[in-house]
């Protein structure tokens, strides 16, 4: 379980995050969305320990971030961003170990090169092993990183506790296909028990496999919930500031959000305001 | 995973040998020939076996020869080893000692000691004694390479363009400042400030090899226990964080440990560029990026090619001898062109190089 008490976060003096509280239990895959510049990003960083807390709490299974040791961390907690830019060749089986890192001193065993085959046969990249990941796609290099946070965190902890895995926009760069599948592992992971959160941008995307989607807006939360239930389309239009409806999908009991060509506010511009009637 | 332990090992045993191979070939050349039995022989009576002889061909052989085999051999390793240290903190594979300032920033150092050295006085200076040179050049070196750092490295990514600028105004400045200290030099100080400056290894003697050796041996020890976070740091300093490396202190260390390796080397032998560049990236190239495997295995290329360059440059204008910084220049920089190229290349095709 991680909880987050009353937390907020800079940068350069201007406040990003904005007093959050809240909590993500395992079990359970949360999601969180938000327009830009929001703080989804911030948010992440900061409670996965590499953005700087200004005041409040989090709380690992109870225990304060601040007394976790980072390679303990580490060993518990895996976070998979974006993209991954190298300028080194180096094989996927090598990108892959480096999960393993917080779990060996200098070199790895047996037991981890058993584990990092698993999560690269999960991720289906087991073939390309042997490869340089600067000659990969797109969408390898994101199974590849995927494969490598999910080997991070594949034992169970012996000390007890839950195990956090992080995504930072982990489709934004994929097709349709990978999207899909991205995430029905990450929600089979969260079944598993692990504590599953991911930042996304496709609304969609969050309706159909979130069991819990929190709405940030300005580095709050303006609604946190079970998925589908929480999503409205006055929600939708607040947060965003769009026209929003939401439409039966043939394919299961979750809806899909459409969106209408007329923005939420008056006039022109880009700058969204905060409009609290349809 | 394909890159254990034991495929890393034929090429440090490969490397092991080379460096032998180079050290008693390059022990036999120079202004005098000693044939390789003679050579087995005085080294024998080095280590105490058998008696002494008193020949001053034996003499040159244990007074300059060998210091200066070895002393080439510890320079070439610091250089290629802080190498790819730098391109591990940097993330880029075009970057080397000379470029980044520590180099000249350490000649620097160097150069104001040599000068200025006589008119120091006071108990700090008697303390310091024989360190004052590499002192004095550690602390050049570090502010040029943290200088250079600063500049080009914005939120977390070395952006290449503003690295190159950095490092050319940095080795500008700092040449400036030695050239300055050289024009008000007194005649043989002047000179042996530009014979320096263009790298030389003839003034090897076993304190000074002793220095080097203490010093690259320590530096490259201290290395190989970062050199799991390096390979972290290949992926990012935030991905590298979620690895659990503090990456503040990771490079705080990894910055201390280049500079003092090459300083202490650079304040003895001059400006030698280049090593660091093509060794890394000729190991990156035969086997592997991993840090753990290029920390030893540029070590030992790094000896093995200095060594050979060194004995190059006692050959070629015999009984003279050429610079070998001119001769690593000559042969580093079409590979740092190379590099360049390749690298602005891949940034026309949209990606990200830096």
């Amino acid at each position: 379980m991680l909880r987050i008490d009353d937390l907020h976060c800079g940068a350069g003096g201007r406040p990003i995050i904005r007093g959050i509280s809240t909590e993500f239990s395992p079990g359970l895959f949360h999601v969180i969305v938000g327009p830009n510049g929001s703080g989804k990003s911030t948010f992440l960083k900061a409670f996965s320990g590499e953005w700087p807390v200004e005041s409040g709490d989090i709380f690992y299974d109870g225990q304060p971030l601040a007394v976790i040791g980072k390679t303990q961390l580490a060993q518990r907690r895996a976070v998979m961003s974006q993209l991954h830019e190298l300028n080194f060749p180096i094989r996927v089986d090598d990108i892959v170990m480096m999960g393993r890192y917080p779990h060996f001193a200098y070199r790895h065993g047996p037991h981890d090169t058993d584990i990092c085959r698993q999560a690269m046969k999960r991720l289906g990249v087991l073939e390309l092993a042997s490869r340089d990941y600067l000659t990969l796609s797109g969408g390898e290099r994101q199974r590849v990183q995927f494969a490598r946070a999910l080997a991070q965190i594949w034992d169970i902890p012996v000390a007890g506790g839950s195990r956090y895995l992080f995504l930072d926009e982990p489709v934004s760069s994929l097709d349709v296909h990978y999207q899909h599948e991205f995430l029905a592992l990450a929600r089979s992971l969260a079944a598993s028990g692990i504590v599953v959160i991911a930042v996304l941008h496709d609304l969609n995307l969050a309706l159909q496999y979130a069991d819990r989607i929190l709405f940030l807006k300005a580095g709050r939360i303006v609604a946190a919930g079970a998925a589908p239930e929480i999503v409205t389309p006055e929600l939708i239009g607040d947060v965003f500031g769009v026209r929003a409806q939401l439409l039966a999908n043939p394919f299961g009991q979750r809806p899909v959000v459409v969106y209408s060509e007329q923005l939420r506010q008056e006039g022109m511009g880009f700058g969204r305001t905060n409009v609290n009637t349809p | 995973m394909g890159n254990d332990n034991r495929s890393f090992s034929i090429y440090y045993w490969g490397l092991g040998i080379g460096l032998v191979v180079s050290l008693l070939v390059s022990a036999r050349v120079g202004a005098v020939f000693i044939p390789y039995d003679r050579i087995l022989l005085y080294l024998r009576h080095a280590i105490g076996g058998g008696n002494p002889g008193a020949s001053i061909e034996e003499q040159l052989f244990l007074q300059i020869r060998l210091p200066r085999v070895l002393l080439c051999a510890f320079t070439g390793a610091a250089l290629a080893v802080s190498g790819a240290l730098m391109q591990a903190l940097f993330r880029n594979p075009i970057v080397e000692p000379g470029l980044v300032g520590t180099s000249s920033g350490a000649a620097f150092g160097a150069a104001f000691v040599f000068v200025m050295g006589k008119s120091f006085s006071g108990p700090w200076v008697d303390a310091a004694g024989a360190f004052l040179l590499p002192l004095f050049a550690f602390a050049g070196g570090g502010v040029a390479t943290w200088l250079v750092y600063r500049l080009s490295n914005v939120f977390g990514k070395v952006n290449v363009n503003t690295l190159l600028l950095a490092g050319i105004a940095v080795n500008a400045l700092a040449a400036g400042g030695t050239g300055f200290f050289s024009y008000i030099a007194r005649d043989p100080q002047a000179r042996s400030i530009v014979f320096w400056n263009l790298g030389t290894l003839s003034g090897a003697d076993w304190s000074n090899t002793g220095i080097v050796a203490v010093s690259t041996i320590a530096g490259i020890a201290l290395s190989l226990r970062y050199a799991k976070a390096l390979n972290a740091l290949m992926l990012g300093e935030t991905e590298a964080g979620y690895l659990g490396v503090r990456t503040t202190r990771l490079k705080g260390r990894i910055l201390l440990i280049n500079t003092f390796m090459v300083a202490v080397a650079t304040s003895v032998v001059g400006v030698i560029a280049f090593v660091g560049l093509v060794v890394p990236h000729i190991l990156r190239l035969l086997k592997s990026a991993d840090n753990r495997f290029l920390i030893i295995a540029s070590a030992l290329l790094g000896a093995i090619l200095l060594n050979f360059a060194d004995m190059l440059a006692r050959v070629i204008v015999a009984p003279s001898e050429f610079p070998i910084g001119v001769l690593t220049a000559v042969a580093g920089a079409p590979v740092f062109l190379y590099l360049l190229i390749r690298a602005g290349r891949r940034q026309q095709e949209g990606g990200f190089y830096a």
